[in-house]
């Protein structure tokens, strides 16, 4: 994983508009974060593989950057990006990693299921 | 207290969700066991695929993460000892939610191909992660189906801050000071998830430091009622 170029990220971005896209999309504190800190409120969610369609998406900020595609009957909102993968070209995998590396957050594309 | 704990088992069968959970808790118990000629079959229930730890700087993602993870465990496996792994393909953060026949029948045959002299898990609600109980419940769930005189017995991994207060202290103590290089190599390979310098204090820990921490290994033996 390399840090976020936002320029390729929105060429990318752009190559997947207006088709049907698999996604994974996720946001997690960590299972143990209650156990480490009981003052902490453990939270994690995702779905792999629903489908989605966007009619125009952007990468906004400045490290970290926020992703918003916008769909024909919603939105779909990321914030904390941090890292992409730059070898990936058919696929868009972008993550959000804390100080320490750990995955906070992820948004990943694709025109088959991952 | 028995600290000879698992001299002379024959064949131990360990059941886990994650690659990495066998690292701290049980890696010296099974190299000492297998010094001592012991079988080893490790079923490792998923691939941690949802594990938040990605290497630092992270050079994983949720993609390439599940085939990291399993090279990261065979070379853990190798580290050890263990004659024989098994991934059992389920995903991770989901063994609660399996199909409770399902993932037990999957374990029953395991026992009934292994005949295992001594089972090693998670103790089902004092193991902290949803997938540890989920996984230990099974199979406490499993072998209480068995009738009394066949059931292996089982040795419990428990770490929630409650543990002790509620099971009392842990009646297996293994002492595996003399494993400590292949413990420390079976953390060291799942290198994606655990950074050197977290798990040796910058290099400086001491040996002596180092027994202390990972020197002993503790278990509670399941009471089946």
């Amino acid at each position: 994983m390399q840090l976020i170029n936002p320029t390729k990220v929105q060429q990318m971005i752009n190559a997947f508009q207006g088709q049907d896209l698999y996604i994974h999309l996720e946001m997690t504190t960590g299972a143990y974060a209650a156990h480490v800190d009981n003052t902490k409120h453990p939270a994690a969610t995702f779905v792999t593989n629903a489908t989605i369609r966007y009619i125009h998406g952007s990468i906004a900020g400045n490290a970290p950057y926020r992703v918003g595609l916008k769909m024909l009957n919603g939105w779909l909102y990321s914030e904390g990006l941090t890292h992409w993968e730059e070898t990936e070209t058919e696929r868009l995998i972008l993550a959000g990693h804390d100080s320490q590396g750990k995955l906070v957050v992820a948004l990943h594309l694709s025109r088959r299921p991952f | 207290m028995r600290d000879e704990g698992h001299s002379m088992e024959r064949h131990i069968l360990v059941i886990l969700p994650h690659p990495d959970d066998e690292a701290f808790g049980v890696s010296g118990t099974l190299a000492k066991s297998i010094s001592e000629g012991a079988q080893v079959t490790y079923a490792c229930l998923t691939l941690g695929e949802m594990g938040r730890n990605m290497g630092f700087p992270p050079f994983a993602n949720r993609i390439t993460l599940p085939a990291i993870r399993k090279k990261e465990l065979e070379e853990s496996c190798r580290a050890i000892g263990i004659q024989d792994l098994r991934v059992m393909g389920f995903h991770d953060k989901t063994i609660e939610f399996e199909d409770q026949e399902q993932l037990d029948a999957r374990i029953e045959g395991l026992l009934k191909e292994v005949d295992p002299s001594l089972v090693i898990t998670f103790y089902p609600g004092y193991a902290v992660h949803p997938d540890h109980d989920a996984c230990g419940a099974a199979v406490i769930r499993t072998i209480g189906r068995l009738p009394q005189a066949k059931r292996p017995p089982v040795h419990c991994l428990a770490f929630s801050k409650n543990c002790e207060e509620v099971l009392g202290k842990p009646d297996v103590v293994n002492d595996v000071k003399v494993f400590l290089k292949q413990k420390i190599a079976s953390i060291q390979a799942h290198r994606s998830q655990f950074q050197a310098a977290e798990l040796m204090g910058n290099g400086k820990t001491k040996e002596k430091e180092l027994q202390e921490r990972f020197g002993r290994e503790r278990f509670w033996t399941y009471r089946f009622s």
